[in-house]
Order: structure tokens, then C-alpha cells, then sequence
């Protein structure tokens, strides 16, 4: 019971990442824009929070609880908004290809976070290729104070940071945004067929701009929860490994639903981290383990392909540059 | 009546590339008038409209409404202005609701279900019949439309433009529009309609006001012109509207179609033991309300649709040989010497494409030919140059992609290019859809000179007026079914129509 408990709290974790990753992503292919960078904005995110966080703790001789919290986060945030703002300018305003862009944006992404965070490592004299944070991780991992004296159901549902319960009000969020705003409206019109939504008299650019710039930060929270919330404010070189990817399957998965895309982080994280729970596995069983989460992506396309209910297909326009006066 | 004016335009200019599409428009509309905007395809119509709505800005010139000088600068100031526009393509949202499709761009809270409701008293008002809560994809072309009107009226608007809104309408769709645009009309509303069916003109609108090469030619009230006279102001010159049936020769039998019959995607039936015969030297003609199993038959014919039963026969003209066509891929039918011509409705998805230019998609059907791994450019560019020439098809050059030409020349392009594989059958489906008075006398002209050198032409068509003078037999399709084959020389539109209905009610 107890192991079973274990794996959930830890399937749960490991899916919060991914559900920032999601959600960010799900906003953003919304707007029709198929942003392949998320992964690095992901790397940038957690990066910047490092980097905001390092700033204070280290040149602060007693930081504060509160901005321990808020600095990194506002960084974190800055650096994802100016990765997406990047993206945005290239594709909806010079109308360059989007997987282009956002593959180039992702080798980016993950090359600045290694970059940056290895400069760090030697301005700390540290070895072994890491920095800690202690005093921010603690912050950011600080959970409820009667989660410990609940037992199981303590350890279920309140051992975690605040930023775990953030993923998921964001991705209700996004939900009622989506389904139940005229703004929301707006910007699944926009997806969907950019001239009509044109026609109608909605700012195409500008939605698409937002769009991916939300999205953008949603995903580098993921990131930050990562470094500071995970790893206890340590940042490792490649350490946040291929989760972004994971995360844009999770958005096929979900099928572009962020209430979906809560109980799909969780499924996708427990695949994740199945190998390390099942003893006695020999490693090319491990990885073959690890490939479930994709291969689960895959079957879940191809049902949903083969059904054809247009509801559930993406966005129709996703992935295609906006031309107003073209004939 | 000055003061009456709703809409008036000064001096328009606007250029594309090297296209000039407007020169020097004017045009006036007054409120409680239907005028018709008239002119050869690529006269520039729809480009002007799209100014007025928004959609482009003109590089020269002043739009006045109610008497004042306005800037329209997206489709946002053109609703602000009362101005809306319905598209020939429609401008809607497959996976929305008719109501999320209305209440688009507008500002406010959403509040679906008093839109819906305000949809249904529009409706109601107008005469128009419109689930609110269906999906735009469970749509008919109809409804579609009429969620395009109810949706520029939600916004409040006085002035409203169609823009060829008849072209995908059977005809008893089309008199239901007509009635609801006169009580619109009634109801002080100012209307602009572009339509190329002179009939339609003469029944519908009070005034009309014709271009040509983006200029405009003049005004006239409607009851003092006809068909003749708005002809002539279009093309600038008399031309003859008829259309020279010649008698069949030598008729024998070339394609035999024998109890087909097929299922969509979904397993519901779409074809029904259809048997008909196509003779060489003959127009065939196959008439139906829009979705009868037009395009499945002529799909199974040409080796698009294998998923069929019943057989399809060629006869050799040189041999007199049978030769199976059933279960062939197009490839195969080619192999077997078979000059199989197909002309299908969806020219620019089926037929042409879009991006490439005219050489290249004059390509598409030789390229196999080629015996080097390059490239035989040489004969394709004389048949690109030869049928902008002979069709007199409006367009920069020839290496200019055929999305860019307006649709009457995307059509002769494709036809120009099939028929110029002289084939022994060939099949049209909707012609002339969209396609101004002269192209389609063109059109029609181009598919008798291949009935008199002896090809099996097959026509589908929409226009019964135009069926029966042209063709030499009718077969009428209805729910997949045969429902009846008359004479060509004997039979009546209301025979047909009869028959295009007389399945319906019968089959399940």
C-alpha cells in the first residue's frame, strides 16, 4: 500500500513539469502556432529561476522568504516570456517556419540553460558540475504544516510545493478560458482559421502573440518547478532531460483539452519514472519501459485520427503562417 | 433620393503585382435596393467587395456611407460602418456552433444561450430555418450560408454583400434566398449581389452596374435591360448565346456502365445499381440535386473509387475490344490505352494544384512520359502558351501558380488541359460553376467540338436549361439511383425536375 502510495506521489511529480510543458503548449496551439521550442523554453526557465535565485540568495547576507519565491519566479518568467516573444516575432511576424523555429529555439533553449548553468558551477568553485540553492529550494518546497500529521492522505495530496498546486489551477484555468470566454472563443477561431477569424474582426497577430507568449511562460514554470521544487534549487546540466518533448506528446494525448491533460501528466509521469519502481530489470528492459509514454502517444493519434471527430482533431491551421492580402 | 445613398464609391484603384484589378470604380447604392455587381471573371468584383468589407485597402480613392467619407481599414471598421459581406468561400469555423460562429469578434460577455436566442427571433424575423446549436461541419452548403447571413445581420448590419450566393444553391434554395433578400430589402436594407446567372439578375435586383477590366462600365435599372444588353456591356462586344447542338454521328457505344454500386466511408450507399451507356459522338448527360452519387459515379469511372461493385466497360474505337475499367487505378487505365479525360468539381483540390504554375500542372499529365530523369519542360510550356491563347485565359504568364487566377480561369486550365490529351471519353462535373456567361459559352462550345470528333463527353451538370440544350441524352440521378433517362431533343425542365425528385422519397 504503501509502495503503491509512493509511486503515485511520485508519478504525480514527475507529471507536473509536463503539465506546465502541456498546458503552455495547449494555449499556444490554440493560437495555430506549433511550438516545437518548448522544450528549450523549459531549459530557459528553469535557468533564469536559477539565475534570479543565485543573484539574491548569494549576494543577500539574510533573504527573505518571500522574494526567495517571487525573484526567482519573476525570472523565471521574464526568461521563458523573451524565448516565446522570440518564436512569436519569427513566425507570425516574418512568417517563418514554425518547426524550423522551434526546433532551432529548443537546441537553443537547452544550449543557454547548459551554458549558464555550467558558468555558474565555476562561479561557485563547486565540482561535480552542480549548483544548490538551499535556502530557495527550501522555499519552494515548503508544504503545508499539518501535511505530515495526515498520514497517507497528508502524503497524497499536501506534501507538495505550491508550485504543483499552481500546474493544476493553471490548467483549470486554461480550461474555463478556452471553453467558456469570448476571448477564448477568439483565439480557438484564430486556430482554427485564421481568415475567419480575420473576417470577423479579431486581431490575429496580436492573439497569437499572446497566445505564445502565455503559453511560453506557462511552460518555463515547468522548468523552475523542476530546478527548484525537484532537484531542491540544483541545477545539473541536461538534467531536465527530454520532459519538454514529453510534454507536446502529452498535448496529442490530451488531445488539446487542459482538464485532460492533469490525469495525462500523471499517467505519463508514472510511465516515466515505471522502470525504477519494477525491480530486477535488466537495462534494455528499463528502456524499453521508458518508451511506453511515447508509444502510448502514438496509438492514442492514430485512434483518434481513424475516429475523425472533428472535435477532437487539432486545430485546423496549426502550423500554418497567417497572410491576409494574399489571393 | 441623394440623401438616400448608403454606399458610395469614388475613383477606386487597386493593383496586385502587376495585376491592376480596380481602375477608377464608382459606384453608388441606395438604401431599400438590391443592385447586382456584373462582370467577366477576374473583372475585379470580388476585390472591390473585399475593400468595402475590410479585407483589403485601396490604394486610391474615397468610400462614402450615408453621405460621409469613411476609412475602412480592417473588417472591424467595416462592421462599425454597417457594412457586411458574404463570401463566396465561406468564412466560417467547422468544429463552432452556428451561435460561436455569430457571436465571433463581437465584444461583450459570451453569453451563448441569449445568442442563440436572439439567432432563432433573426431567423424568425427573415424567414430562415437554422439550428443555433448545430455544428457548422454537420452542415448543408445551404445552412451554411444562411448562418453567413444571420451572422453579418447579428452585427447590425444595413448594408450587406453576396458574393456569388447562388453558385452552390439548387434552385428551390436559391428562390428561398431570393425571397428572404426582398424582405430585407423591404426592411430598408441596402444589397449588393454578385452572381454570373443573368436570370437571377433579372429576377432579383432592382439595378445593376457591370465591369470590366476592373473598371466600371456603367449603371442600369434592371427592367430596362435583358440578358442581351447586360451581355454586351460585360465583354464589350455582342456576342451569341446559343449553343450549336449538332446532330450525333455515327453513335456507337464506348463506356457501358452496369449495376454499380458503392458506399461511402460511412457504409451508407451512394451509388445504386446505376447502369447507363455513354456513345462516342454524344454529350451524356447526367442531371440530380447536388450530392446524388454525381461524383462517385464518375470517381468509380475513372479509377478513384475501386471500393464499388458492378462493372464498367470500355469499348475500343480502334479495335472494338472490351476492356475492363472496374478495379483499375488510373495509372493501370492509361496503361491500357485508354483516353480517359476527368474534369472534377473540386479543380483546385482534384484537378490542379494551386502552387504550381501553368507549365507545371500541364506536367502533371505527361510527366511519366518523360524517358530521362529530367525534366521535358519544352512541350508543356507550348501547351500552357497554347491554351492562355486559345481560351483567353487572364493571367500574368505562364509560370504564374494557378491559385492565383481567379476560378473561370483555373477552369479553362484544367479543361484546356484535358482535353488537349484528345481523349475518347471525357467527363465535367459543374463546368461552369462559377464561371461568367462568356467562359462557359466557351466551355460549352470546347465539349461539342469533342462530341463532333467523335469523343464520349459525360456532362454533370446543375443548370437543367443548359442540360437539355446541350446534351443529347439525360440520365437522372437521385439518392444513387437511376431514376429515369429522357431525350434531350423531347424532354422538359419540369421532367427532369420531376424525376430528380422522385427517388427521394421512396429510397431509405
Amino acid at each position: 500500500m504503501t509502495k503503491i502510495i509512493d509511486i503515485i506521489v511520485a508519478a504525480i511529480i514527475q507529471g507536473i513539469p509536463l503539465l506546465y510543458g502541456a498546458t503552455g503548449e495547449i494555449i499556444t496551439e490554440k493560437s495555430g502556432n506549433l511550438n516545437l521550442g518548448i522544450p528549450g523554453i523549459m531549459y530557459v526557465g528553469g535557468i533564469s529561476g536559477i539565475i534570479g535565485g543565485y543573484i539574491y540568495e548569494k549576494m543577500t547576507p539574510n533573504p527573505v522568504t518571500v522574494l526567495l519565491i517571487l525573484i526567482p519566479l519573476l525570472s523565471s518568467l521574464l526568461g521563458s516570456l523573451l524565448m516565446a516573444l522570440l518564436y512569436s516575432f519569427l513566425t507570425v511576424t516574418l512568417k517563418s517556419n514554425q518547426n524550423v523555429t522551434g526546433l532551432a529555439l529548443t537546441t537553443f533553449g537547452v544550449g543557454i540553460g547548459n551554458f549558464f548553468g555550467g558558468s555558474l558551477v565555476k562561479m561557485m568553485g563547486g565540482t561535480g558540475g552542480s549548483i544548490a540553492l538551499q535556502q530557495t529550494g527550501k522555499a519552494f518546497r515548503a508544504q503545508l504544516p499539518f501535511a505530515k500529521s495526515l498520514g497517507s492522505v497528508g502524503k497524497l495530496f499536501f506534501s507538495y510545493g505550491f508550485l504543483a498546486y499552481l500546474a493544476i489551477v493553471i490548467a483549470v484555468l486554461a480550461a474555463f478560458f478556452l471553453n467558456k470566454t469570448r476571448m477564448g472563443l477568439n483565439l480557438k477561431a484564430v486556430g482554427e482559421n485564421p481568415a475567419t477569424a480575420d473576417a470577423a474582426g479579431i486581431n490575429v497577430t496580436k492573439y497569437k502573440y499572446f497566445a505564445t507568449c502565455i503559453g511560453g511562460m506557462i511552460a518555463g514554470l515547468g522548468g523552475l518547478y523542476w530546478v527548484m521544487d525537484y532537484t531542491d534549487g540544483a541545477w545539473t546540466n541536461n538534467g531536465f532531460g527530454d520532459r519538454g518533448w514529453l510534454a507536446i506528446a502529452i498535448v496529442i494525448f490530451a488531445i488539446w483539452k487542459p482538464l485532460l491533460a492533469i490525469p495525462s501528466a500523471t499517467l505519463f509521469g508514472g510511465l516515466y519514472i515505471l522502470s525504477i519502481y519494477i525491480p530486477g530489470l535488466t537495462s534494455w528492459q528499463k528502456e524499453l519501459i521508458n518508451t511506453l509514454p511515447y508509444v502510448v502517444t502514438i496509438v492514442v493519434l492514430c485512434t483518434v485520427s481513424a475516429r475523425k471527430k472533428k472535435e477532437n482533431l487539432p486545430p485546423a491551421s496549426l502550423g500554418l503562417s497567417y497572410f491576409r492580402e494574399e489571393r | 433620393m441623394e440623401e438616400n445613398v448608403a454606399i458610395e464609391l469614388r475613383g477606386i484603384y487597386k493593383r496586385f503585382g502587376r495585376i491592376q484589378a480596380n481602375k477608377d470604380v464608382n459606384l453608388k447604392l441606395y438604401h431599400g435596393e438590391i443592385l447586382s455587381l456584373l462582370g467577366e471573371n477576374g473583372s475585379g468584383k470580388t476585390t472591390l467587395m473585399n475593400m468595402i468589407s475590410g479585407i483589403y485597402f485601396p490604394d486610391e480613392g474615397q468610400i462614402f456611407i450615408n453621405g460621409e467619407e469613411v476609412v475602412i481599414k480592417s473588417p472591424k471598421d467595416a462592421f462599425d460602418n454597417g457594412i457586411g459581406m458574404i463570401h463566396q468561400h465561406f468564412k466560417l469555423i467547422d468544429v463552432f456552433t452556428a451561435t460561436q460562429n455569430i457571436v465571433l469578434g463581437m465584444e461583450g460577455k459570451l453569453d451563448l444561450k441569449a445568442a442563440a436566442n436572439n439567432v432563432k427571433e433573426l431567423c424568425d424575423r427573415y424567414g430562415f430555418v437554422l439550428d443555433p446549436n448545430k455544428k457548422i461541419y454537420e452542415m448543408s452548403v445551404s445552412e451554411k450560408q444562411t448562418v453567413e447571413i444571420i451572422k453579418v445581420l447579428y452585427k447590425g448590419a444595413n448594408i450587406l454583400i453576396l458574393d456569388e450566393p447562388t453558385a452552390v444553391l439548387t434552385p428551390q434554395e436559391t428562390e428561398k434566398l431570393f425571397a428572404v433578400l426582398k424582405k430585407m430589402k423591404e426592411d430598408g436594407k441596402a444589397i449588393i449581389i454578385i452572381t454570373h446567372k443573368l436570370n437571377e439578375v433579372l429576377e432579383v435586383s432592382d439595378r445593376v452596374t457591370v465591369l470590366r477590366k476592373g473598371e466600371t462600365v456603367g449603371s442600369v435599372n434592371t427592367d430596362e435591360a435583358t440578358v442581351e444588353s447586360l451581355t454586351e456591356m460585360m465583354v464589350g462586344k455582342k456576342i451569341e448565346l446559343n449553343i450549336e447542338r449538332t446532330d450525333p454521328v455515327n453513335p456507337v457505344e464506348r463506356l457501358l456502365v452496369e449495376n454499380l454500386s458503392c458506399t461511402n466511408r460511412e457504409g451508407l450507399p451512394m451509388l445504386k445499381n446505376v447502369t447507363f451507356t455513354a456513345n462516342a459522338g454524344e454529350i451524356t448527360g447526367i442531371a440530380g440535386i447536388a450530392g446524388s452519387g454525381q461524383r462517385e459515379l464518375l470517381e468509380s469511372i475513372a479509377g478513384l473509387q475501386r471500393d464499388n461493385s458492378g462493372s464498367i466497360t470500355y469499348i475500343d474505337p480502334e479495335t472494338g475490344t472490351k476492356k475492363n475499367l472496374k478495379d483499375m487505378s488510373p495509372t493501370q487505365i492509361r496503361a491500357l490505352g485508354v483516353r480517359l479525360s476527368f474534369v472534377p468539381e473540386d479543380r483546385l483540390g482534384m484537378g490542379l494544384v494551386g502552387n504550381m504554375d501553368i507549365i507545371d500542372n500541364m506536367m502533371l499529365r505527361t510527366y511519366r512520359k518523360g524517358k530521362s530523369v529530367f525534366l521535358e519542360k519544352s512541350g508543356p510550356t507550348a501547351l500552357a502558351t497554347k491554351i492562355v491563347e486559345d481560351l483567353e485565359v487572364v493571367t500574368p504568364n505562364i509560370t504564374t501558380p494557378v491559385r492565383r487566377l481567379s476560378g473561370g480561369n483555373v477552369q479553362k486550365v484544367l479543361v484546356g488541359r484535358e482535353i488537349a490529351s484528345g481523349p475518347t471519353v471525357l467527363m465535367v462535373a459543374y463546368p461552369v460553376r462559377g464561371l461568367d456567361i462568356n467562359s462557359s459559352y466557351l466551355i460549352y462550345n470546347l465539349l461539342n467540338k469533342q462530341k463532333e470528333s467523335g469523343a464520349a463527353v459525360i456532362f454533370v451538370g446543375e443548370d437543367l436549361d443548359v442540360l437539355i440544350g446541350l446534351c443529347d441524352k439525360i440520365y437522372v440521378l437521385c439518392g444513387g439511383q437511376i431514376t429515369g433517362k429522357v431525350d434531350a431533343r423531347k424532354t422538359s425542365k419540369e421532367e427532369i425536375g420531376y424525376l430528380m425528385t422522385k427517388g427521394a422519397g421512396g429510397s431509405k
